[in-house]
């Protein structure tokens, strides 16, 4: 079966965010005033799995090894087979 | 005594180290990263640069390449390893080193001169300094900023290695530029000693870690 596959990965709270400070300050000179502005980085991909567990498995597994630094980031997995529709617009 | 100086796809800064350790004494040779088989060699050298593009985190690709096996052999027989810059990063990626080196306070690449002090002097790369020495090694990095999540382990432990002296130019925690491992013969440090070899450069402060090799 084939997978659509998320991860989101953030850095933990309480971990300075040079990027989203500058973003913050940037919004400020259009003359918005936001506050708390976060960044996250989503990877998309395919994989192919006899369930959804043994995927979720395998993509906890490369967020351990490679796609996230234990120490600085959260991560958060979505995993959907191919063919699953809901019908809301995230599934067309 | 031979030093292998390890290239990944990015790394710049080789020749630099390679020169350096020539300079201090000892041989090196250049090893690709798809090597795995280290043990002719009496140390390594990871130089900076930036590693397969830097993508993903600086870092990050690097660490799972076939010659980290080879390296983490040799850190299994005491022989010493220093990282530099991307190489620290590498080598905190890893986690031979404790923490991490992420993007500066402020997002600016600082390639400066920085005043350092020596913090502990028990790492072959530093045994040739007093302990509290300030020697002075150029930066250059946007990613440096040093952070790790049990600062009092370090301290207990005598694994700060270097701090910087007079400004913070990254925003590190503590600080602090330049850790090791429990045993000290494994060291990260983002300020370029190769860049410091010679007093033609304006110091040979750091002709002093690599002769740490000898």
């Amino acid at each position: 079966m084939l997978f659509n596959i998320e991860v989101k990965i953030s850095l933990k709270d309480g971990m300075l965010n040079p990027e989203a400070t500058t973003i913050e300050r940037s919004l400020e000179l259009l003359g918005y005033t936001v506050s708390n502005v976060k960044t996250t980085d989503i990877l998309k991909f395919q994989m192919e799995g006899e369930d959804r567990d043994e995927v979720r498995e395998a993509v906890v597994d490369m967020c351990e090894r490679l796609l996230c630094n234990p120490v600085i980031h959260n991560y958060k997995i979505t995993v959907i087979p191919q063919d699953y529709a809901c019908g809301c617009s995230d599934c067309e | 005594m031979k030093i292998g100086v390890i290239r990944f796809p990015g790394t710049n800064c080789d020749r630099d180290v390679a020169q350096a350790i020539e300079l201090a004494g000892a041989t090196p040779e250049f090893i690709w990263w798809s090597e795995e088989d280290l043990t002719d060699y009496d140390g390594i050298v990871i130089p900076g640069g930036f590693s397969y593009g830097d993508y993903l985190r600086a870092g990050a690709m690097a660490s799972i390449t076939p010659v980290i096996d080879g390296i983490k052999s040799l850190v299994k027989e005491e022989k010493p390893v220093l990282g530099i810059c991307n190489g620290a990063q590498i080598l905190g990626e890893i986690g031979l080193v404790p923490g991490v080196f992420i993007t500066n306070e402020h997002p600016k690449f600082n390639c400066e001169w920085t005043p350092l002090k020596v913090t502990t002097n028990r790492t072959p790369f530093t045994k040739a300094f007093k302990k509290g020495d300030i020697i002075d090694i150029p930066i250059a990095h946007a990613e440096g900023r040093f952070y790790t999540d049990n600062i009092d382990l370090l301290k207990d432990q005598d694994q700060i290695v270097l701090q910087f002296a007079e400004k913070n130019p990254n925003g590190s925690m503590e600080a602090i530029t330049g850790v090791c491992d429990e045993s000290g013969l494994v060291c990260a440090m983002m300020p370029h000693p190769e860049r410091a070899a010679e007093a033609i450069l304006g110091s040979d402060d750091g002709l002093n870690f690599f002769k740490g090799f000898l």
